[in-house]
């Protein structure tokens, strides 16, 4: 997959949102993620005017909790993901969600630009790792994240390459365990 | 704080996944904000849905979609960047957040040889509560239907098999039958959601089941 966008710097134009309020890049983000989003929730059952009203939720949210992304940690796709999962919990399920605490060392005013880049990588290279699985194993994963598997199911599921996924994200590992004490 | 009892990965999958009932999400959250090793593992399966989010087919949005957008976020102040709130007390933020405080906010109920619970309010297909075992007492013998994660929040707690402290986290299933006690020295507090009743072995604690909802 070597389309030109998958070389934008997703989280030079978060930042750009976060410290300039930088309306061309929010709306170069809104570009890329808002169908993703909506193709997301969709997929994991919504109908298309739900889909359209949560994936401009998720977007705004990005814009209001810029200042909490980490490009250090995280790639701006996974974090898209998050906000749009837990966007799908309040709407499809109407439970609260709880997340855990922000850490204390929190993101650095100044994120290393390689690092950035290397989340985004991770991200990548995860996403290569994920299309190369077979078959069954990759069908296993997309039914667990959008929304068909239950807790129990994934747990009882031996299917899961578990090892595949943690093997390739080594970033977010390797960070937390220099920072702690 | 060394934490020797961490979550598993298909719990970590499944509250990455967003599929977790209500009641584990909150102990998974308690769980992940005192351990930094299940942070940096949750982020991993995080990235599957990123990697995931970035390989699926894109629904067109709205026409005017993006500038109902930027319309929205003139509106919108954006949150600056602020330290943290890291609570004082024994309980982690998202778990202090549930009960609407620390310690002395709780609600305990007496369930009988000084334990106290309070029962959280959470979604349906699982309970959440707390637990006060004193220093030295033994939690009712039982065993479990379905699931249970007990995870320590001030003490300790021993069953045959191992020793839990503050941020271990306990996963039980059905053929676990124990007697956890809580250590001398301190009384323990713990955080427990099931997605089954317990059921207790002897009789007079099963008869005050459906009273006291455990």
């Amino acid at each position: 997959m070597a389309k030109a966008e998958d070389v934008t710097d997703w989280a030079g134009l978060l930042i750009r949102v976060r410290d300039r309020q930088d309306r061309a890049a929010f709306a170069q983000l809104f570009r890329h993620f808002a169908p993703r989003v909506k193709g997301f929730l969709m997929k994991s059952g919504a109908g298309a005017a739900l889909a359209e009203e949560c994936a401009q939720d998720v977007m705004a949210t990005l814009w209001q909790k810029a200042h909490l992304f980490d490009p250090a940690r995280a790639s701006v796709s996974t974090w898209v993901y998050t906000i749009a999962r837990n966007k799908r919990i309040d709407a499809l399920r109407k439970d609260r969600r709880a997340e855990p605490e922000e850490l204390d060392w929190g993101p650095e005013p100044e994120p290393d630009q390689a690092e950035a880049m290397e989340a985004q990588q991770d991200t990548e290279r995860l996403g290569q790792a994920l299309a190369q699985l077979p078959a069954k194993q990759r069908a296993l994963i997309e039914r667990a994240f959008y929304g068909e598997l239950s807790h129990s199911e994934i747990a009882a599921e031996t299917g899961l390459p578990l090892g595949t996924i943690k093997s390739r994200i080594r970033l977010a590992l390797d960070k937390l365990r220099h920072h702690m004490t | 704080m060394t934490i020797r009892h961490h979550l598993s990965d298909p719990l970590l999958m499944a509250y990455a996944a967003g599929q977790l009932p209500e009641a584990f999400n909150l102990v998974v959250a308690t769980h992940v904000s005192l351990c930094d090793d299940c942070r940096a593992r949750l982020g991993a399966f995080d990235a599957v849905g990123g990697a995931l989010i970035e390989e699926i087919d894109e629904i067109s949005m709205g026409e005017v979609a993006l500038e109902a957008a930027l319309a929205r976020i003139d509106g919108l102040p954006q949150a600056t960047r602020a330290e943290p709130l890291k609570p004082a007390g024994i309980f982690p933020a998202p778990l202090a957040d549930y009960i609407g405080g620390d310690l002395n906010a709780v609600r305990w109920r007496r369930i009988g040889g000084g334990v106290k619970q309070a029962i959280l309010p959470t979604g349906p297909d699982a309970s959440a509560r707390l637990l006060y075992i004193p220093a030295g007492t033994a939690v009712p013998d039982h065993g479990h239907r379905g699931m249970e994660l007990t995870l320590v929040l001030q003490g300790a707690f021993a069953d045959d098999n191992a020793r839990f402290n503050r941020g271990d986290i306990e996963i039980a299933d059905e053929e676990l039958e124990h007697t956890p006690v809580a250590l001398a020295g301190q009384d323990c507090i713990c955080l427990a959601a099931t997605d089954a009743p317990l059921r207790f072995r002897s009789v007079l604690p099963r008869l005050a089941q459906p009273l006291f909802r455990i």
